[in-house]
């Protein structure tokens, strides 16, 4: 017994010390982090953001230096708060709140106190720092804008913030990361990869030399340029065109699915945001829920398309093999279905064939050819289904899997919806039903860029290919199948033609013979589209939307553009000129028209848009 | 029988070797500097210094196991009046060095006479236990006993050296082993029990204990009708030791020792002032995490983030380079040494051997609880350094004499003198 002690005790004291080694260095990690964040001390260098240029090579966006104060809480020693928020110019209150903050993020990792100061006031700063322990002056580069529009297809780069801190390593209070736009979607080229050197202190927090001689240390890799497929100048024009309206525009290649232009309206100066003013301005922006000029309307407003949809039903007949092109319908100023119903039409000849019939836009044709459709099937569930098939295969109701940073799918109605609004099997709906589907007018809903992408697949007698911006990186072309892949329709592309040739026929003979070109053939549909808002919870018509989509020249198209211009009323008064205006700077790089531009230059349509605000009654269409 | 020159028991020489050398290289590793000078034996850092006194406790090892066992037996009382001596000559003689009078300095080398007083002190008592009158149950050799080793003790405490006085509670396990009685042990328990329990729970709380505990003790003993004088006579003496360890501690104690005791019982986070150096060491051994950050890789070790580290607080270089398995190794080949050494204790024929034996493996395990203990932050801060590991030549040198001469006394353990 007494020979035993001396070994328990023993073998316990070993026991007890392993449990705790084991404790401190394998169960209890949060150790191995404080020593990380003590002993040594990680140094950034960032690289230069790379260059945006547009299609032509002409320069869009490079870099401005800028410079953020800094702090490391852990570094600081007492200083004079009221003398260094002077020189910072901010408030000694602002100062301190700054210095908390930074501590609750982390003691040992530096945070921003004052962000993004102009060159003289850090040649007026850098002299004082050096008084001010634990703060020091970090080098970045801001962006410097080239181009005053482009605003939204752009993006701007902001302080990320804390959620994107968590979720991805690389990044550190303080960096800079493209939001929204390009910026966002190709953040990963632009921004390179920042220098990082780790340097070993002592336990007085001096440097005492690199971390292991510096291995894992690397250099800054600048980011890479890219070349978008927008140019430039049509987007400038196009933007000028906007100005007092609402709207999207979008123009796109059709030979390669590049977007040439993607405009907003209203829009904003990209260079708004940067550097210190960027946030009151991104504030006022984002509290304007009126006109929004932060929406992108061109990728995510989701409008009724109206009468340039006609031409997909058009196509979708000819594709069932339930209207031949020579088939004629009458039209007695619309059409009339039901008891009674009727869906009204302008005055023009009757009866008309295909391509009179696209041509003058008639609804009384299209409700005839919407109905064979969906009347050759013996339900009408299987005959809108097989319709939306055909709808789909041109890239609507679903997102178009473009490299934008945001989108929306639009909508287009399928059985399911219909048996869920008529309440099916209880209540039973016919085709009729669905009449509106007809004209673009009902449950369909397109965004701006399906719309151009539609037109496109027209253009291209039956394919598209995925809208997309970048085409560069480095000088190089990018190699990306989901942008080379051709999509084909499921329209056989012998029907085209004759929809070609309505389409033609708008411009030479029907609703936007006033827009022709001098020299450009020209392939359009104007469209006017019924739209409602709420006014203190009732349902009030506004004015109409004006809709335009064209390409040209139509036998070689260049250009497929798609134009929404949000009230302003038919089709070819807004946007009709609008595209073709669009069309000629961008094939002739000259304006002819200048009558039609000076239209739409001197045309405002604030007033349109004070209208519901205004709580008076007022009338639309005027 | 004749003796076996031969019979040093190499097992315990190997353990010996190995952790002189993994001493070393942590030592170099601690110590080494960015302005540190070429080479591994120059003389101007702590590593050379320390491969000089490796080197010369090659010839000290020698000499030791030269001479005939008999002689220690013989000449340990004079071993022992010659350390109190030396002791005692520090008050005249002897450098004070951060605060402590505990350095013979001569030229360039420095003694430190409480190192080698160990030593002396285990060969006294050996030679005193082993007489053949004497009993460990009657008090009047208790009390010899007791005043042999508290000669010592008193005189490093006047340096002062609270540490090195400790080391002298060691004793208990050979005076235990050779028939102390066990209400000594038990005493000796308790009274750390509840002087820790004081500290951590406060006056009230221990009362209530002690209270309770006395109560349950008492009803389950009911049957046998005990006395309920004589528990309340213990539980007011447990009371009193109670209130009395809070007195001293709040009266007694000097600042400095309270803010010891009170961050290693939690009661005080201070990370930057007296807890810098627990809790520095803890980061750097935690921060080796499993399998460590390499030798002369330890970015703590290397920023010189915790004092000491070539000496009191080596063992914080070895968690942080070599990790949990080189820790686990390092705690392992401690353990080995010290069965080793009790098997060989046990193993001896004369009791001034054993006696010998047993009061080494106390020494050594006090040095290597205390150590340890407060490195990885479960004792408090008490400066002392870990056996064989810790840079320093009056320690490396005591303890290397100290264990060799039990290497020798076991080697001629069958002979008879």
């Amino acid at each position: 017994m007494r020979r035993l002690l001396l070994y328990i005790v023993i073998l316990s004291t070993g026991i007890i010390f392993l449990a705790r080694l084991f404790y401190l260095q394998v169960i209890n990690t949060s150790m191995f982090l404080r020593s990380q964040d003590n002993a040594i001390e990680i140094e950034y260098n960032y690289p230069q953001r790379g260059y945006i240029y547009d299609r032509n090579n002409d320069l869009m966006v490079s870099n401005q230096p800028s410079y953020d104060v800094m702090v490391i809480p852990r570094n600081l020693k007492a200083f004079d708060t009221l003398e260094f928020s002077k020189i910072l110019d901010i408030t000694p209150d602002e100062l301190v709140n700054k210095i908390d903050k930074a501590k609750i993020y982390s003691p040992l990792l530096p945070s921003v106190v004052v962000p993004q100061l102009t060159k003289t006031e850090y040649a007026y700063l850098q002299e004082k720092m050096r008084k001010y322990e634990g703060f020091y002056i970090q080098k970045r580069s801001l962006r410097d804008y080239q181009v005053d529009h482009s605003a939204n297809i752009l993006g701007f780069i902001a302080q990320v913030n804390q959620k994107t801190i968590n979720e991805n390593q690389y990044y550190i209070s303080g960096d800079l990361i493209g939001r929204r736009g390009v910026e966002a979607v190709y953040e990963e080229q632009l921004r390179g990869k920042k220098g990082v050197n780790y340097i070993q202190k002592d336990r007085f927090n001096r440097e005492i030399g690199p971390y292991k001689d510096g291995i894992y240390d690397t250099l800054p890799e600048k980011g890479k340029d890219i070349t978008i497929s927008i140019d430039s100048k049509l987007q400038g024009y196009g933007e000028k065109l906007m100005q007092n309206k609402r709207g999207g525009i979008i123009a796109l290649e059709p030979s390669s699915g590049e977007i040439l232009s993607m405009i907003t309206a209203p829009s904003y100066d990209p260079s708004d945001l940067v550097g210190r003013k960027r946030s009151p301005n991104f504030s006022k922006m984002w509290r304007d829920t009126i006109a929004r000029p932060l929406y992108d309307r061109s990728i995510l407003a989701e409008y009724p398309p109206g009468s340039p949809f006609k031409t997909l039903n058009a196509l979708i007949g000819l594709q069932e093999n339930v209207v031949d092109i020579d088939d004629t319908f009458s039209c007695n100023n619309g059409f009339h279905y039901g008891r009674g119903r009727r869906m009204g039409c302008h005055p023009h000849r009757s009866p008309l064939a295909m391509v009179s019939g696209i041509a003058k836009s008639c609804n009384a044709y299209f409700a005839n050819v919407y109905l064979r459709i969906l009347d050759k099937y013996s339900t009408p569930q299987e005959g809108i289904d097989t319709w939306k098939n055909h709808v789909q295969s041109f890239g609507i109701g679903d997102y178009l899997g473009s490299d934008l940073s945001t989108g929306r799918p639009g909508k287009v109605p399928d059985s399911e919806y219909y048996n869920s609004i008529y309440e099916y099997p209880k209540y039973r709906w016919g085709s009729a039903a669905t009449i509106s589907n007809a004209i673009g007018q009902g449950e369909v809903l397109m965004t701006p860029i399906q719309l151009a992408n539609m037109t496109a697949t027209i253009a291209n007698r039956g394919h598209y290919y995925t809208p997309h911006l970048l085409t560069h990186v480095d000088g190089k072309p990018i190699t990306n199948e989901k942008f080379t892949e051709k999509k084909n329709t499921t329209i056989d592309p012998k029907h085209f033609e004759p929809v070609v040739e309505g389409m033609h026929q708008v411009y030479t003979d029907g609703t936007a013979r006033t827009l022709q070109i001098p020299g450009i053939e020209i392939a359009g549909k104007t469209g006017t589209a019924e739209n409602f808002t709420r006014i203190d919870g009732e349902r009030v018509q506004l004015t109409d939307h004006s809709i335009f989509v064209a390409f040209a020249p139509v036998d070689d198209p260049k250009i497929a553009i798609a134009v929404f211009v949000e009230n302003g009323y038919w089709g070819s008064r807004y946007a009709g000129k609008i595209a073709s205006l669009m069309i000629e700077k961008y094939l002739k790089d000259e304006i002819t028209r200048t009558d039609l531009e000076d239209w739409i230059l001197s045309h405002s349509l604030e007033e349109e848009y004070a209208k519901p605000l205004s709580e008076e009654p007022f009338r639309i269409n005027q | 029988m004749a003796k076996n020159k031969s019979g040093f028991d190499w097992i315990t020489i190997l353990i010996y070797l190995l952790l002189v050398g993994f001493g070393w290289a942590n030592i170099y590793s601690a110590s080494l500097g960015a302005n540190s000078p070429d080479g591994f034996l120059n003389m101007d850092t702590p590593y050379g210094r320390q491969a000089l006194f490796i080197t010369l406790s090659i010839f000290l090892i020698i000499v030791i196991l030269s001479i005939e066992a008999k002689f220690y037996q013989r000449f340990s009382s004079v071993m022992y009046a010659i350390s109190l001596i030396s002791l005692a000559g520090l008050f005249i003689f002897g450098s004070t060095i951060a605060g402590q009078t505990a350095w013979y300095v001569i030229g360039p080398v420095s003694l430190q006479p409480a190192e080698f007083a160990k030593a002396a002190t285990a060969l006294a008592i050996a030679k005193y236990v082993s007489g053949i009158q004497v009993n460990l149950k009657e008090f009047k050799h208790q009390i010899r006993i007791f005043i042999i080793i508290c000669l010592p003790v008193l005189l490093v405490m006047l340096q002062p050296d609270a540490g090195s006085a400790l080391i002298y509670f060691g004793f208990i396990f050979p005076l235990y082993r050779e028939g102390l009685h066990f209400a000594y042990l038990l005493l000796g328990f308790f009274a750390a029990f509840l002087f820790v329990a004081t500290l951590a729970f406060g006056i009230p709380w221990v009362i209530a204990g002690i209270i309770l505990i006395g109560i349950s003790i008492f009803l389950k003993n009911r049957k046998k009708r005990p006395t309920i004088l004589k528990y309340i006579f213990l539980m007011a003496v447990a009371v009193g030791f109670s209130l009395s360890v809070n007195y001293v501690f709040e009266n007694v104690f000097k600042q400095h020792h309270r803010d010891r005791f009170n961050i290693v019982l939690g009661k005080e986070v201070d990370s930057r002032g007296i807890g810098y150096n627990t809790n520095q060491s803890e980061i750097a051994i935690g921060s080796g995490g499993l399998l460590g950050k390499g030798w002369t890789e330890g970015t703590q070790t290397k920023g010189h983030f915790v004092p000491e580290q070539h000496t009191d607080y080596i063992f914080s270089t070895v968690g942080e380079e070599w990790g949990f398995l080189g820790s686990a190794v390092l705690i392992t080949l401690f353990i080995l040494l010290f069965l080793r050494l009790l098997f060989l204790a046990e193993r001896q024929r004369s009791q001034f051997n054993r006696v010998y034996g047993y009061s080494l493996i106390g020494i050594l395990f006090m040095h290597f609880l205390v150590n340890i203990g407060m490195v990885i932050g479960i004792f408090p801060t008490v400066g002392i350094p870990l056996p064989f590991l810790s840079y320093g030549g009056s320690g490396l040198w005591a303890f290397t004499a100290l264990l060799f001469i039990f290497i020798k006394l076991d080697s001629e353990r069958m002979s008879f003198f």
